[in-house]
C-alpha cells in the first residue's frame, strides 16, 4: 500500500507529517478555545440571570 | 436582494455560521482527504523531481492560503476601518492563527522540498522573501491584537498593520514576476498555461486539495469569529458587571 518514495522518503515524510501536526494543532486550538470560551460565556449568563 | 450586510449583525452571524458549519467542515475533510491521499499514494513519481513531487499537494494549497487569508483579512479590515461593522474585525482576528499557519506550513514543506532540489533549505529569493515577511507580520498582527485591551483601538491598529502588511501579501504572490529571478518557479498551476503542463495525474487531486483548505480556512474562519463574538459579548457583560 506504501509508496516507493525513493531517496526522497525522508523528505516527503516529514513535510507530511509537519503538515499534519500543524493542522490538527490549529484545529484543536480552535476547538478548545471555543469550548472554553462558550463554557465561561454560559456560566456567566446564567449567574447574571439568578 | 437580502443585502449582505445583515451578517454584520452578530445574531444573524450566529444563526447562519451556526448551520454552515458542520457542511463546510465535513467537505472540508472530504476534499483535503482526496486530494492528499490520491496525491500521495496513487500519482507516480516525477521524471526530475522524484517523489519530492508529492509534497505539491501540501505546499500550493498551503501557501495559496496563507496569501488568501490575508487578503480576507484585508477586506475585513476595510469594512471594519469605513462600516465600523464588529463582525469583520473579529472575523479578521480568527482568520490571523488559520493564515500564520498556513504560511508555516508553505515555509517548512517549500524547505523540506528545496533541499534536495536546489541544495539548500532556504535562499533570500524574492518569494522565499516576502513569504518569511508575511509570517512576520501575521505574528506581528496578532501581537498587536493581545497587547491592547480596548478591543476597538485593537481593531483600528490592527487594521492599518494589515493594510501594510498587504503588500508583502501581493509581493508574496507576484514576487516571480516583479524580479524574474531566484529559485522558486512561477505559481504552479499559470505554469500549466505557459506551455509546461502540470500532468493531469497531478493537477486533479492537486484541485482537490486546494480546494479542501480553502474550505478548512472557511470552517476555521467561522468558528473562531463565533469564538470571538461570544468571547467580546462575555467582555462586555463582565464590564458592565464591574460598573455596577
Amino acid at each position: 500500500m506504501m509508496p516507493e518514495l525513493g531517496p526522497y522518503a525522508a523528505e516527503v515524510g516529514l513535510a507530511y507529517a509537519a503538515t499534519g501536526a500543524l493542522l490538527a494543532g490549529l484545529i484543536a486550538y480552535v476547538l478548545i478555545r471555543a469550548r472554553r470560551v462558550r463554557r465561561a460565556l454560559d456560566e456567566l449568563e446564567s449567574r447574571r440571570g439568578k | 436582494m437580502a443585502s449582505i450586510w445583515r451578517y454584520a449583525n452578530p445574531r444573524k452571524f450566529m444563526e447562519t455560521s451556526g448551520w454552515l458549519l458542520p457542511g463546510v467542515s465535513i467537505l472540508a475533510a472530504l476534499c483535503i482527504a482526496t486530494g492528499v491521499i490520491w496525491g500521495f499514494f496513487f500519482t507516480g513519481e516525477d521524471y526530475r523531481q522524484g517523489s519530492t513531487v508529492k509534497i505539491v499537494f501540501l505546499h500550493v494549497p498551503a501557501a495559496l492560503m496563507a496569501i488568501n487569508a490575508w487578503l480576507m483579512m484585508l477586506v475585513a479590515s476595510l469594512i471594519w476601518l469605513i462600516r465600523r461593522h464588529h463582525v469583520s474585525a473579529l472575523a479578521a482576528k480568527a482568520a490571523a492563527p488559520v493564515g500564520v499557519t498556513m504560511t508555516l506550513i508553505a515555509l517548512i514543506t517549500g524547505a523540506v522540498w528545496g533541499q534536495p532540489m536546489w541544495g539548500t533549505w532556504w535562499a533570500w529569493d524574492p518569494r522565499l522573501t516576502s513569504f518569511l515577511i508575511l509570517f512576520l507580520f501575521y505574528l506581528g498582527y496578532i501581537a498587536l491584537w493581545q497587547a491592547i485591551e480596548d478591543p476597538d483601538t485593537a481593531a483600528d491598529l490592527t487594521s492599518v498593520l494589515c493594510l501594510v502588511g498587504s503588500v508583502f501579501a501581493l509581493l508574496s504572490r507576484y514576487a516571480v514576476n516583479f524580479w524574474n529571478q531566484g529559485l522558486h518557479q512561477g505559481a504552479s498551476l499559470s505554469v500549466v498555461d505557459e506551455g509546461a503542463p502540470m500532468d493531469i495525474a497531478y493537477r486533479l487531486p492537486l484541485y482537490f486539495a486546494m480546494a479542501g483548505f480553502a474550505l478548512l480556512f472557511i470552517a476555521l474562519l467561522l468558528a473562531g469569529t463565533r469564538t470571538e463574538i461570544r468571547a467580546r459579548r462575555m467582555q462586555a457583560l463582565l464590564t458592565r458587571e464591574r460598573m455596577g
